[in-house]
């Protein structure tokens, strides 16, 4: 039987984890909203941008001398894993379920005698792939000082993975991270970047004139393209995260409050036995008299 | 026939301009090319330069560099890769730019590389003077 002191105690210190966490998701909530301002900001490009590519890539596309990126290299021995986390932990499953997704996706193309490459970015999916799969690493892009992504090291990442696809060091790259549902349901998600791939779209087409030649625009914005993939993602990872933190922080609180409420009531009756105790003692005292 | 037509700038981060304007002049890889209602359909990609609006509530000045231009039917619709108002637009971020595109420059390994990112260069330079900053080769030749 705990005694009355460390009861106090302890509601103390659940009250203030409770603080913590309460402060926690509102900070969340902030930035959440913050996140879904920038992700929704940069769909407009991200759409007309890949509406154009499709067009492009569908009469373009078929030709022998379709570039790199769009045909792949024609085989998929090598394939490079972009595994996108968050920097920070204490957002609930966020981070475990794309490592999960990612290492899933790795036994299984392990499992098919592929070679697998790991790219991370964000610290917390560093830390649990490098455990299992240390050797498998050729890369780590650190975003810890980075507050809010910007186009900038979308353009960054981008440029790494097509030095490394020039120099034939994979032939598929596949990117993973947190789709933005809502705040309660992130789905963790493979995208392939590298060799480009495009839903196919009802829009009429329109007979557009280039200039300079579809091959040449084309080339020129498949580059582009993967570092809009990239962007798009990023965004939506930071929504991703955000949105998981502040569930999971409204969770941890409740449950605080669950715990203050039990913790209190067994003070009470902890209290009460203890004045119990006491008027019985004085009062057998008494009577002893 | 409408005298004017939906325009609208977007970069990757944000939307810039959405709205009516009457003639879209925009710095097209091989040469800048005034947009009108009523213009053919057609899709270039962009040069670093100026992009100049004519719209009922007077003129605008974009800097634009990276990405391209879709006109259509319906009007046009400008995706740069990055965008700023010519006010934004001061000696730092210039001299950033120019940086880059030098650096590229020099990086570049074979023929085509070069004539594309000597390119990008000039007409970088070419826009900074263009706007009335200094794209002074001193700040970037290291």
């Amino acid at each position: 039987m705990p005694s009355l002191k460390d009861l106090k105690n302890r509601i103390e210190s659940v009250k203030s984890t409770r603080k913590i966490t309460k402060a926690m998701q509102m900070v969340a909530a902030a930035k959440l909203r913050r996140a879904q301002e920038a992700a929704e900001m940069s769909r407009p490009y991200a759409e007309r941008f890949n509406a154009v590519l499709s067009q492009l890539a569908s009469s373009v596309g078929g030709s022998d001398t379709a570039p790199l990126l769009l045909k792949g290299t024609g085989k998929d021995d090598v394939h490079m894993l972009v595994v996108m986390t968050a920097e920070r932990g204490l957002c609930g499953g966020f981070n475990a379920n794309i490592v999960k997704l990612a290492r899933t996706r790795i036994a299984e193309l392990q499992a098919a005698g592929k070679t697998v490459k790991i790219l991370t970015v964000g610290k917390k999916g560093r830390e649990q792939l490098k455990r299992q799969y240390g050797d498998l690493f050729v890369g780590h892009v650190d975003l810890t000082e980075v507050k809010n992504v910007g186009y900038a090291n979308a353009q960054e990442l981008a440029a790494t993975l097509l030095t490394s696809f020039e120099e034939g060091e994979f032939d598929v790259a596949t990117i993973f991270f947190g789709k933005f549902e809502n705040v309660v349901s992130q789905v963790p998600t493979a995208q392939q970047v590298i060799p480009a791939e495009f839903e196919e779209t009802d829009a009429p087409a329109i007979d557009y004139d280039y200039e300079p030649g579809e091959a040449e625009i084309l080339e020129s914005l498949l580059p582009r393209g993967v570092a809009t993939q990239i962007f798009a993602a990023l965004l939506e990872n930071a929504a991703s995260e955000q949105g998981a933190r502040m569930s999971a922080m409204d969770n941890a609180t409740r449950n605080a409050g669950e715990m203050i409420d039990k913790l209190s009531i067994e003070y009470n009756r902890t209290r009460q036995a203890v004045i119990t105790n006491e008027l019985i003692e004085i009062i057998s005292g008494a009577e002893a008299l | 026939m409408a005298n004017t037509m939906d325009f609208s700038l977007v970069s990757p981060e944000r939307s810039l301009v959405s709205g009516p304007v009457s003639e879209a002049q925009i710095p097209g890889e091989e040469g800048d090319l005034t947009a009108m209602p009523g213009h053919a359909p057609m899709i270039t990609t962009l040069r670093p330069g100026v992009l100049h609006l004519k719209g009922p509530d007077g003129e605008d000045d974009y800097v634009v560099s990276g990405g391209f231009a879709e006109i259509s039917a319906e009007g046009v619709t400008v995706l740069a890769e990055r965008a700023l108002h010519t006010k934004e637009m001061t000696q730092d971020v210039l001299n950033d730019w120019v940086q880059e595109a030098h650096k590229a420059w020099k990086d570049a390994t074979d023929d085509n590389g070069v004539a594309r990112a000597g390119k990008l260069l000039a007409d970088m330079v070419a826009m900074g003077t263009h706007i009335g900053l200094d794209p002074d080769h001193a700040n970037y030749v290291d």
